[in-house]
């Protein structure tokens, strides 16, 4: 496809070519207009002037006679800029006027017409005009002629049809070259986006479209396919990320199951030792099934497939739930549970989640709270709380333990991320990435955020689910 | 007890089937839907077990037909989908349980014989009795002999949930699933400490402890005399 082609092509261009006609046709009819309009108009302005006239001229001749006309009739057609006029006899001799010449028959007919005429005081004898003029037959035989020269006329209607022709011819050109330069300026737009994009599908997922800062259409486009893209990069990292985890979280915990199973067979140990053994291998082997699980869910959390589910429940009750359920696991540990919630905090969302949710986040309060609280010796609180703040319902739960530093924070997110002085706790890693994911899921967000000391995990939630949240 | 297992994957179902003769079950296996249909169709079976995908036809279809013609043989569903919205599916589409792989078999085992229990029905008694222990479903009263138990409203369906399943084992799953209605892990076995509370207030200061641990798989309320 060759350059002009492809411009030619696009869809601005077409779309000046549809305006350019609109505007031409709606020109032209405006001009015609007007131009029949002015037309009408000096007709009739010249209508109603020799009618006047011809009724003056024929009271004057009925009241004072024909001599009396043929002066009023002389006195007239001297002025500069006057009307046709003349006077005949019944024979066709001219008593007065400023008409040299007719053609014939002119004088014969009474009523109006339109004719070409030359006036007596004209020298070249070739060159002829037109008017339009009312003949009246006088009594007696008399016959009077007024008329209005029509050259005026012809000359405005000649001047709007010009007009009309050089602004047509401007539109077209200016139309033309305006389509050219919008198409173009369009295009070499396009033509940016869609190398990008190119560099994106060839796998370097950082690319971004240009945007011009116009605020346009294209600009809106861009800005909307970036967002897409940050999304796509976002998921795809995670990917990789998780990729990298399971080689690495995964394999550990497979390494040793292996290492003990193999260690069995070369030892031969007694019954009680292969017992030990295969016991240790179920265990591990369901920690791993644990793991994947946990690392399932946070996928299908994060890919959105579980928004269909969405129904109204109540908040207060699942932190009640959840509360209630982990209170003796709590007390055994030496730390008091409460929980502070309303009677009730309905929120739109997946309440199955929701709960698990919440779980892992009181479940880490328990596990990272514990150690501090064996040290005081005096019972220490994890407060679970539900409320509803605004058009959003937070569930929060807070408790005394270390915490976690501020820079650490967001990477605590992330899969597996485990703190250098948390790797002595059990767990997977996955608690507060599930909250994440969940609180994602539902188009709100979970907040770590500092208890003086301890941590306060609040996962927030728009109170109308994702599609509330806009 | 009879069982029919709809499972196509030929090791799986192997190592069920093995599994349950052990323990002292009948089990017969089918490879695909269209043959487990049939075979359900035909034998009485005490509880069918049925893999969710199965070639030829799907195993919620296979339910779907043997509810259609009226047959109520407990089912229990395994599946690799082992999320939230799949077990919804599973039982709206006439399932009675649903079991996610990997499932550990004392796990499959406690299900399948509550499910055959189920049969019998022991739904309908308002007192369950185990021992000396006595469970008023309608006054929500406990009694160990003559000794009034008081317990908090979660201990008491903790209990009535062990007891309508009394001689049997229940996992801890079961126990979250129809106690707390949680269909996740959580993490820490917070289940084991809401039955050493029970215990306490249940078997402490009594000659026969009535609430066992069993080992690798979860915990059971039996007469110990017997």
């Amino acid at each position: 496809m060759t350059a002009l082609g492809k411009l030619l092509r696009t869809t601005a261009f077409k779309l000046t070519l549809v305006y350019l006609t609109i505007f031409a046709l709606f020109a032209v009819f405006l001009l015609g207009y007007f131009a029949f309009n002015t037309r009408r108009l000096f007709n009739e302005q010249i209508t109603n002037t020799v009618n006047l006239d011809i009724e003056g001229l024929t009271n004057q001749f009925n009241t004072a006679g024909i001599r009396r006309l043929v002066l009023i009739v002389e006195a007239r057609s001297r002025r500069p800029g006057s009307s046709l006029y003349l006077v005949t006899t019944p024979t066709g001799e001219g008593l007065a006027g400023n008409v040299g010449s007719l053609p014939q028959g002119v004088m014969a007919n009474p009523g109006w017409t339109e004719t070409v005429y030359r006036r007596l005081d004209e020298s070249d004898i070739s060159e002829l005009h037109r008017a339009l003029v009312r003949v009246s037959h006088l009594p007696g035989g008399f016959r009077l002629l007024v008329g209005r020269d029509l050259d005026e006329r012809d000359r405005l209607y000649d001047v709007v049809l010009d007009a009309g022709k050089w602004s047509a011819a401007i539109v077209v050109i200016l139309g033309l070259a305006g389509g050219f330069f919008v198409a173009r300026r369009v295009l070499r737009r396009v033509d940016a986006m869609t190398d990008t994009t190119r560099t994106i599908m060839g796998g370097d997922l950082s690319g971004r479209l240009p945007v011009a800062g116009t605020g346009d259409e294209l600009d809106r486009l861009a800005e909307n396919l970036n967002a897409m893209l940050e999304r796509i990069e976002a998921l795809m990292r995670g990917l990789k990320e998780v990729s990298d985890n399971i080689a690495h979280d995964l394999k550990t915990p497979l390494t040793r199951l292996r290492n003990r199973a193999e260690e069995a067979l070369r030892r031969q140990p007694s019954e009680a030792g292969y017992r030990a053994a295969l016991e240790s291998t179920i265990e591990e082997s369901d920690g791993l099934i644990r793991t994947f699980n946990a690392l399932l869910m946070i996928a299908r959390a994060e890919s959105g497939q579980a928004r269909d589910n969405m129904v109204e429940f109540d908040a207060a009750e699942v932190a009640r739930g959840i509360g209630e359920l982990y209170e003796p696991l709590a007390e055994e540990k030496g730390l008091e549970l409460t929980v502070a919630a309303p009677a009730s905090v309905p929120v739109t969302g997946n309440r199955e989640l929701v709960s698990q949710a919440l779980a892992n986040l009181v479940d880490n309060a328990i596990k990272y709270a514990e150690p501090e609280a064996q040290k005081n010796g005096a019972p220490s609180g994890i407060v679970v709380k539900a409320a509803a703040e605004g058009d959003r319902v937070v569930l929060m739960v807070a408790d005394k333990g270390p915490g976690i530093p501020e820079s650490d924070r967001g990477r605590v997110v992330e899969r597996f991320v485990r703190l250098e002085k948390s790797r002595s706790v059990p767990g997977s890693g996955l608690g507060l990435s599930l909250a994440a994911a969940v609180a994602r899921l539902h188009g709100g967000e979970l907040r770590l955020e500092g208890n003086e000391p301890g941590l306060q995990a609040v996962i927030v939630l728009p109170r109308g689910g994702p599609q509330g949240a806009g | 007890m009879r069982l029919l297992i709809i499972e196509d994957d030929r090791d799986a179902a192997d190592y069920i089937v093995r599994a349950f003769r052990e323990v002292g079950h009948v089990a017969d296996q089918a490879a695909d839907g269209e043959d487990g249909l049939a075979m359900a169709l035909d034998g009485d079976y005490d509880v069918l077990i049925v893999d969710r995908m199965l070639p030829k036809r799907d195993g919620l279809s296979v339910i779907g037909i043997l509810r259609d013609k009226g047959i109520e043989t407990p089912v229990l569903i395994l599946s690799a989908l082992g999320q939230v919205d799949d077990r919804v599916k599973g039982l709206r589409a006439g399932g009675d349980d649903y079991l996610p792989k990997p499932y550990s078999f004392s796990e499959l085992l406690a299900r399948v014989e509550v499910l055959a229990r189920r049969r019998g029905g022991r739904n309908e008694d308002t007192v369950y009795r185990v021992a000396d222990l006595e469970l008023d479903r309608l006054s929500h009263q406990v009694k160990r002999g003559t000794e009034e138990i008081v317990l908090q409203p979660r201990e008491f369906r903790l209990l009535e949930y062990l007891m309508k399943h009394a001689g049997q084992v229940v996992t801890r799953t079961m126990l979250l699933e129809n106690v707390w209605d949680y269909h996740f892990d959580p993490q820490t076995n917070v289940i084991d400490v809401h039955i050493s509370r029970l215990r306490s207030k249940i078997d402490k200061g009594f000659a026969q402890p009535l609430l066992h641990t069993v080992r690798g798989a979860g915990y059971m309320i039996r007469d110990g005399a017997r």
